[in-house]
């Protein structure tokens, strides 16, 4: 009997589950903000979806209903790319070590 | 490009994405693992142009859209105080919720794009995911909202308790559950648009009984739902990417919440169903109020200070409020200029967010191997001369070791009380958020400074020359 490709999404997410119990116990406590806004910014991959919401169908019927939802999910998402990594960024940048004297 | 060839793409970017939460373990390596995610969302969204293929006049528009995303979110980034970073994250989650939501009507309305099968014959795994990656985005996204608004102060901070309200949620959230069935059998829009109005529903019934100190634990709740909601969409657009993005974030979140929860020693659930704040808010007011409690100035901080080796400060969520971390900072540099050893001691929900405070001392200029949490520095205190309180309460509390009977009984809390004496910069002597009389006030070795927390440390600092 053939496996349900199902299965295999299945398992790929319940080990990245804990994939990522072990990474996030390992996270320092002083970075707990960075983290959340990092996972912001990962999460919002979801403009994988929306690109392809955006782009269905043919190009003469590119503002259907269905599209402009995928438009706006662009949007949404980039908002919280662009701002996600780059508010890390500015974050971590600021986390600096004791100068030698 | 061909369908297996993209996956293995997105197998690459969600591996990437582990790795940038791996940097996250220490400042050093952290910078990096910024750049391995990066890295992970530039292949994500290349791939996705390349499978769905065409260069055409489309594609102009979506680079166009996600410019005017991008922009926005750019600036956002540049311009936000860090102060305002809680709301900040919780605005942003809201953001990944409703995307989740967008997508998911836009697979519902097109299921041919996303090969699902056609309209009114979706398969039925395909419309389970789909439904509830909307569901879980939907509560996300309203759920945010009303954190930001909290947050921002636009709400009130107070929890907003009326009857039966646990049952309304719970009544919601099975009916979202037979739409749901429903939805496989039927595919009639009006179902999946009622099961989409009632998660937005659900989303704020939720977080509008959980008052303004308890945020740590909603920001987070709400950051785990995030990621469920993308893992939801992935196994609809069978995408690893997102399916292993959405995992990751999941269970971020929930440690997070789990590591606030331990922090207050209470339940999530306790923390969810409102509980603490509102109700015991009155009950102890009364008792207490006659006790002598020692205040004074800023030259009586300073001359404490001045005699002191050693300094702990324990900075709490109104020195966010106040903006003092910048005029704390300053204090400091004066102590150590006079042979003072300064350190911080952080607890885990100090803050409204987990590691607010954190980042205030790093934007400060604090070096961050000053600053250390409850476990590594609370036996520190028995031998330091100065503990300063600056924007903390119910952490210091002594309660929360020697009296069964306080609401915060069990909590973890910084043993300020043991340092030879300890300087309390508050507005009024009024409790904390758990409502409760703090001890500290009243002990001998304490000294009340009565003042906004930034002027203060600015007087203290120059009563020193």
């Amino acid at each position: 009997m053939e496996i349900d490709p199902f299965i295999f999404r299945l398992s790929i997410f319940i080990l990245s589950i804990f994939v990522g119990y072990y990474v996030v116990w390992s996270v320092t406590p002083s970075l707990h903000t960075p983290l959340m806004s990092v996972t912001n910014a990962i999460s919002s991959v979801i403009i994988v979806g929306a690109i392809i919401a955006a782009l269905a169908g043919s190009a003469e019927k590119i503002f259907e209903i269905s599209n402009i939802f995928g438009f706006l999910a662009i949007i949404l998402a980039a908002v919280n790319i662009f701002g996600g990594f780059l508010v890390t960024q500015r974050m971590l940048q600021m986390y600096k070590k004791k100068k030698k004297k | 490009m061909s369908a297996n060839l993209s996956a293995s793409f997105y197998l690459l970017s969600g591996i990437l994405f582990i790795l940038a939460l791996r940097g996250l373990s220490s400042p050093e390596t952290s910078r990096r693992g910024n750049y391995f995610g990066i890295a992970g969302m530039i292949i994500a969204i290349l791939v996705t142009f390349l499978s769905v293929g065409g260069f055409n006049l489309n594609l102009v528009y979506v680079l166009i859209f996600l410019l005017i995303g991008g922009t926005i979110g750019a600036l956002i980034a540049f311009r936000i105080p860090m102060t305002a970073m809680p709301e900040l994250v919780a605005g942003f989650h809201s953001l990944v919720g409703l995307a989740a939501v967008f997508v998911a009507i836009s697979a519902f309305l097109k299921p041919e794009a996303f090969n699902l099968g056609n309209i009114g014959e979706i398969k039925i795994a395909s419309l389970i995911e789909m439904s509830l990656g909307a569901s879980i985005g939907a509560i996300t996204f309203t759920g945010s909202i009303i954190a930001f608004l909290k947050l921002r102060g636009i709400m009130s901070g107070a929890p907003i308790i009326f009857a039966k309200q646990h049952y309304i949620n719970l009544i919601l959230g099975i009916a979202i559950i037979v739409l749901i069935f429903y939805l496989c059998r039927h595919q009639s829009d009006s179902l999946f648009w009622t099961i989409i109005g009632l998660s937005f529903l659900i989303g704020v019934l939720l977080i509008i009984p959980i008052g303004g100190a308890d945020m740590p634990v909603v920001i987070s709740m709400l950051n785990s739902y995030s990621g469920w909601a993308a893992a939801g969409i992935g196994f609809t657009l069978e995408n690893t990417a997102l399916i292993i993005t959405g995992a990751l974030v999941g269970s971020s979140g929930a440690i997070l919440s789990y590591i606030m929860c331990k922090g207050m020693n209470r339940s999530f659930f306790n923390v969810i169903l409102g509980g603490w704040g509102a109700a015991d808010q009155n009950s102890n007011k009364s008792s207490k109020e006659q006790k002598p409690v020692k205040s004074g100035n800023a030259d009586d901080a300073a001359f404490l200070m001045k005699n002191a080796s050693s300094v702990i400060i324990v900075p709490g969520y109104g020195m966010a409020v106040a903006q003092a971390q910048h005029a704390l900072r300053e204090m400091v540099d004066t102590l150590k200029k006079n042979n003072i050893k300064v350190t911080y001691a952080i607890h885990p929900v100090a803050g409204r967010m987990p590691g607010h405070m954190n980042v205030l001392l790093a934007e400060a200029n604090v070096p961050y191997d000053e600053v250390f949490e409850l476990e590594e520095i609370n036996s520190d205190f028995a031998n330091a001369d100065v503990a300063f309180v600056i924007g903390a309460n119910d952490v210091t509390n002594p309660v929360a070791k020697t009296d069964p009977q306080s609401p915060i009984y069990g909590m973890p809390v910084l043993d300020v009380e043991k340092s030879k004496s300890v300087l309390f910069v508050k507005r009024s002597l009024s409790p904390g958020y758990a409502g409760i009389d703090n001890d500290l006030f009243y002990r001998d070795n304490t000294l009340m400074l009565f003042a906004d927390a930034k002027k203060m440390v600015e007087e203290i600092t120059k009563a020193f020359d």
